[in-house]
């Protein structure tokens, strides 16, 4: 089997178990929501902030959500002994970094959709400049995706983990949080030329850290 | 006659946490041979399969199985063995038919080889069913069909015949000697010693993470 299967064989795995479980539709997606929902509460004597903060506040909702989906990522393999199922399936660790990052990837697409809609509701956003904004969701996504699972197998062995993961992630997102913020400020404001900059940033930690989860995600599965 | 090692461990030593769980083990296992580990609990039965497959680091002493030297390399030779321990590796929210799809699939091999396997341990009829409703005895057909449609060269099994019923023994026991004719490799742990004894196995005592037995006597080796 090709690595590209081996990745795509995980990926569906993942994917199907959400489905199944609807963890991602009944808790992930609330989560943000929720989120949402109490930063508008909180700022609502000043209505007329929210437009101006609304990036911020999606990618900080975002950024939350993305802790619970990779935490629900490790959490399916650590039942019944199924992380080291995965060590004895022979699958490439890249491989497996990818799926399981492509996985996430795909439920943060699928929650940032649904929490774009509840900005422009919630917030009185107008959308402008979708030719930056889409691609710069894609590579941040990939980015949060990437960095998480990579942090994700490090705390997953540990009885600790559920704490650990936020304090892990949080640090090394950081930039993903600025940069997706201020590319959105940008696109909105229809400043596209420096949107673009912040956008080209995302895209470097989007390959950065995918690359650094191929590399080392197999020998930190073995040490999980 | 020439012999054809597929295990090759000698002074063994294995360390859970400070807890050397093995601590000299000595084992040789040719091709096509059955082995049966016997010993009281916590000997280090397991902990010798999960050494023979890769998934516990060897401290000390050699260890070569299927070719491979696992203190350079505990990976490699994962695609051609199955492991069945006390847990089935399985995921709470597939059915049965998707956990053995996709073990099948990860050691490259087919749906119908899945399916296959699921069929000759009885679990047509729980293929739809989570794994999460599944009986104890159930599971274990489930891991003992994962470990057969991955059509192993060394089957490692940890009290395999433990949670079956008289139909689930039979079953295994008729399985293990197809496997053994069509020269693959058995070792697995058991307390039963009339159902190893009927297998033919060859006897291997742990006993406080050393081994008795587990060498080959080339002589009576070649004789037989």
């Amino acid at each position: 089997m090709s690595f590209a299967s081996e990745a795509v064989l995980i990926a569906a795995k993942d994917l199907r178990i959400e489905a199944r479980s609807r963890v991602a539709t009944a808790q992930i997606l609330p989560f943000g929501g929720i989120v949402l929902l109490l930063f508008a509460f909180a700022l609502d004597p000043r209505r007329n902030v929210l437009p101006t903060v609304a990036p911020g506040l999606f990618w900080i909702a975002v950024l939350l959500s993305s802790l619970l989906a990779v935490s629900r990522s490790f959490a399916i393999e650590a039942d019944h002994g199924a992380r080291d199922g995965l060590r004895l399936a022979g699958l490439d660790g890249g491989a497996i970094f990818l799926g399981k990052a492509a996985a996430v990837a795909v439920e943060l697409l699928a929650l940032e959709v649904i929490l774009l809609v509840g900005v422009v509701g919630l917030y009185d956003v107008e959308v402008h400049g979708l030719v930056v904004i889409v691609p710069a969701a894609i590579l941040a996504t990939v980015g949060l995706a990437a960095a998480g699972t990579v942090y994700g197998v490090l705390a997953a062995g540990l009885r600790v983990r559920e704490t650990l993961v936020p304090l892990l992630v949080l640090p090394a997102v950081a930039p993903v949080l600025l940069a997706a913020t201020r590319a959105f400020e940008l696109a909105l404001g229809e400043e596209l030329a420096d949107a673009w900059r912040w956008t080209s940033l995302l895209g470097v930690f989007a390959v950065v850290s995918s690359m650094v989860g191929v590399v080392a995600f197999g020998p930190l599965l073995e040490e999980s | 006659m020439n012999r054809l090692p597929v295990v090759s461990i000698r002074n063994a030593v294995c360390l859970l946490g400070r807890f050397p769980a093995l601590a000299g083990a000595d084992l040789e296992v040719d091709a096509g041979e059955i082995v049966w580990l016997a010993g009281p609990n916590g000997a280090g039965k397991t902990t010798l399969l999960r050494l023979l497959s890769g998934l516990v680091p060897l401290h000390s002493g050699s260890a070569r199985v299927l070719d491979v030297d696992l203190a350079h390399d505990r990976r490699s030779h994962r695609r051609s063995l199955a492991l069945v321990g006390h847990e089935t590796f399985g995921y709470d929210d597939l059915t049965g038919a998707s956990t053995l799809r996709f073990a099948a699939r990860a050691a490259g091999r087919s749906a119908a080889d899945a399916d296959a396997a699921g069929a000759r341990f009885g679990l047509d009829a729980l293929a739809p069913i989570a794994h999460a409703a599944l009986s104890a005895g159930q599971r274990r057909r489930l891991a003992l069909a994962i470990a057969f449609a991955r059509d192993p060269r060394l089957l490692l099994l940890a009290e395999p015949h433990a949670g079956l019923d008289a139909d689930g023994r039979r079953v295994l026991d008729a399985a293990l000697a197809t496997a053994v004719d069509e020269g693959r490799t058995v070792v697995f742990s058991s307390h039963e010693s009339d159902r190893a004894a009927a297998l033919g196995a060859r006897a291997v005592t742990v006993e406080g993470g050393r081994t008795v037995g587990g060498i080959i006597d080339a002589a009576a080796a070649a004789r037989r």
